[in-house]
């Protein structure tokens, strides 16, 4: 289901939404306010460039044909975050929706760019979702986007490579330690894991050893990387810098795929969506690759974090705010969800989650692995109150100068870390914010 | 683009040059004018240069053969187990509703629309400040003298400011305008055409009672179609090539070049849950530079013509 190519996922995209018009007809009595705003009809304009975003956009232009939504790529994650930054600033040319990752939400909706959902009936969707995601678009007493998937994070690793050289799946991160440096004595040219400094991973990192480091009030914030929970993380990972059994390539590199299509890399402790990257991008690896849990500190309860996922947000300065929300709600938890889900994005809704078909699936590429139990398992133990600063955007692409120089130099990646928070603080105090 | 054209034109003058020149100085028992002495050194860098530009296109080739699995475990720079070029190929036509047709036919309007109409301006103002003498033609060549040295990337934002106020930005227009100028294009036909009309020849048409629009059309423009034809391949790379200038004017994916398209299909292995499709890339990077090949290959020879002209005094 999961690897199919993109000619016949459109195929599947039609029929899924020809059932969907079925099902909708069957039972109508669900959604009837919404059905009425949607009839009227209308022009939406969402900007996003995950694939599945056309395909849910002609599944609810099926279902309600007096409303066009048009779907614009306008580029990769920061990309667009700067042309929405430039749509807003110009007052010009706003799409109605758009596609904004979690850690991007704080600064759309502090500046007051976002439609607060909750006036439109939002607040009556706790539960619908896992807490990962939900927290991650409420903030501040309001709600600022609808999650579309969400990045439990797990361990993905090439079972075959492992078991070659005799190395056990890691439980905990000092298990994992002592695996990167046998594997890499092993074979010098195999690395457990490759990082040259990720700002996601790293905050996922912290967030699972318990460190808080941002707290966020309003505009008064504060960044803190001495917590002791951030320190074992930075300590034990500056280890592995150290001894050089991390791979020095950069994720979503072309080398990265390239090291895991050729057992250069034989893991990843990553979101939920890797799966499908790993099918599509690393096709060599079929039937190799398993999803074990993210390892654990040891002795504590089971905890995990999220990395990554997106929402869709409705801007403030559109003028249809309503239909935008229908669209919004069928993208979100209704049929858009099945069709997304069916796509190989992992589900942010409790429903889809825990329906027993999907985890009960087995999925080829993982060897029939029933994958979805491990990652299900991963978003029930999301460790909850993380923050993201409200200029989170520029922050991580900070990350490398400062963090980041604990890869390449002398520079150890706590002190990277002080310096990261310093020059983020900065940054904020230049932006207007309170921040120490 | 430009300033490799430009490389490539007094590279190519002075290695006409240069073999005439030391048979004359030294007029040396093996070489002549027609055979000129082979040097060992300069055939050695000439070869790694050409070895720097070819490598690149062989890989390109080679690896558009490939299926994505083997692109990273077979060696770069030869055939993997697989021959897949007609099934990439195909694969790169019909991804995604067939995008791709889409963006070349885009690429191909604004190569028409803005690198045709750039010639074309160029060649009847760059005749136009050669042939006739008016007040400020001195203050007009500054001017194209100092536009020609700003990069158009430098001029971009601005231009998307204006182009903006204009309403016009994430349409075609927004790509084809900004095209039509080209201020290196004006001061080449000026250079040219200067050289290439004789200002007698204008004045004996004049005498027969013929129009200037008609001495344009019938007379300068058959004896300007060398450089025209240098010109139009100039503004045609350009075009094709144009990466900056629509990425900033362009949000709709449907107007898209195909080297937005192709950057487009490449980022999309850079997110996540995004589906990798190197090898669609690659395919269709190839098959983005196959018209410009075949453009060159046909009028090399007119491009020649164009570039000796007026080097000889006859």
């Amino acid at each position: 289901m999961l690897a199919l190519t993109r000619g016949r996922r459109r195929a599947l995209a039609g029929a899924a939404a020809l059932a969907l018009v079925i099902t909708s007809c069957a039972d109508n009595g669900t959604s009837e306010v919404d059905e009425d705003i949607a009839a009227e009809g209308g022009e939406l304009l969402l900007w996003g460039w995950t694939g599945v975003y056309e395909d849910i956009a002609e599944a609810y232009m099926e279902e309600n044909p007096e409303v066009t939504v048009e779907v614009q790529n306008v580029g990769t994650n920061e990309d667009q975050y700067t042309a929405l930054q430039n749509a807003v600033a110009a007052g010009s040319g706003i799409p109605d929706l758009a596609q904004i990752e979690y850690y991007a939400i704080p600064q759309f909706a502090i500046a007051d760019s976002l439609a607060d959902l909750s006036e439109l009936g939002a607040e009556d969707l706790e539960g619908t979702y896992t807490p990962g995601p939900w927290d991650s678009v409420t903030m501040e007493g309001g709600i600022w986007g609808l999650p579309i998937d969400s990045g439990p994070m797990a361990f993905f690793y090439n079972a075959a490579l492992l078991e070659e050289h005799g190395i056990e799946v890691p439980e905990t991160w000092e298990d994992f330690a002592q695996a990167a440096r046998d594997l890499n004595e092993a074979d010098p040219d195999v690395y457990l894991a490759a990082d040259t400094g990720d700002a996601g991973f790293a905050t996922s990192m912290i967030w699972q050893s318990g460190g808080r480091p941002y707290q966020v009030d309003g505009t008064s914030v504060s960044i803190d990387f001495s917590e002791p929970e951030t320190q074992r993380w930075a300590e034990l990972w500056n280890e592995l810098i150290e001894d050089e059994v991390l791979a020095p390539i950069t994720a979503w590199s072309d080398e990265w795929y390239q090291g895991m299509a050729n057992g250069t890399i034989a893991s990843l402790t990553t979101g939920a969506w890797m799966g499908s990257n790993l099918q599509s991008g690393v096709e060599e690896g079929h039937g190799d690759w398993r999803v074990a849990p993210m390892p654990q500190w040891e002795g504590e309860e089971f905890t995990t974090a999220e990395n990554g996922g997106s929402s869709i947000a409705i801007m403030e300065d559109s003028d249809n705010k309503e239909l935008a929300y229908d669209f919004l709600q069928f993208a979100s938890n209704g049929g858009g969800a099945d069709l997304a889900r069916d796509q190989g994005v992992f589900p942010a809704t409790v429903e889809r989650l825990e329906d027993e078909d999907y985890l009960n699936e087995e999925v080829e590429y993982f060897g029939d692995q029933q994958v979805y139990q491990v990652l299900a398992e991963s978003a029930d133990s999301v460790a909850e109150g993380r923050q993201y600063l409200p200029f989170h955007v520029h922050a991580i692409s900070i990350f490398n100068d400062t963090a980041g120089q604990a890869y390449v130099s002398d520079t150890t990646l706590s002190e990277g870390l002080e310096e990261w928070g310093e020059q983020s603080a900065a940054y904020g105090n230049e932006q207007g914010f309170d921040v120490e | 683009m430009t300033i490799t054209a430009t490389d490539s034109r007094t590279h190519r003058t002075s290695a006409r040059r240069r073999p005439a020149r030391t048979s004359m100085l030294k007029s040396t028992r093996f070489s002549s004018v027609t055979r000129p002495r082979r040097s060992a050194l300069l055939t050695a860098l000439t070869s790694i240069a050409l070895i720097y530009s070819l490598l690149p296109l062989v890989w390109l080739v080679l690896n558009a053969t490939k299926p994505q699995a083997e692109l990273f475990t077979s060696f770069g720079l030869w055939f993997s187990d697989s021959f897949h070029l007609i099934e990439n190929i195909a694969a790169t036509l019909s991804y995604d509703d067939g995008i791709y047709t889409r963006w070349l036919l885009n690429t191909i309007l604004y190569v028409v629309a803005g690198a045709g109409g750039a010639t074309l301006l160029a060649v009847a103002g760059g005749y136009g400040l050669a042939k006739f003498n008016f007040p400020g033609r001195r203050a007009v060549f500054a001017v194209v003298i100092g536009a020609a040295a700003v990069p158009g990337t430098a001029l971009a934002v601005p231009t998307f400011l204006m182009f903006s106020q204009l309403e016009l930005t994430n349409t075609p227009w927004s790509v084809i305008i900004p095209s039509l100028i080209s201020p290196f294009a004006l001061y080449l036909m000026w250079v040219f055409a200067a050289e290439a009309v004789p200002t007698e020849l204008m004045e004996a048409a004049r005498m027969d009672g013929a129009s200037e629009f008609r001495i344009f059309w019938q007379i300068a423009a058959p004896l300007l179609a060398p450089g025209t034809v240098t010109v139009a391949l100039f503004t045609t790379v350009a075009t094709w090539n144009n990466y900056f200038l629509p990425l900033i004017m362009l949000r709709d994916s449907s107007w898209y070049p195909l080297t937005l398209g192709l950057n487009a299909w490449n980022s999309q292995a850079s997110t996540a849950g995004g589906e990798a499709v190197f090898d669609l890339v690659i395919t269709g990077s190839l098959l983005m530079i196959l018209p410009l090949i075949a453009v060159f290959l046909l009028l090399q020879r007119f491009w020649q013509a164009g570039l000796s002209a007026g080097s000889v005094k006859e």
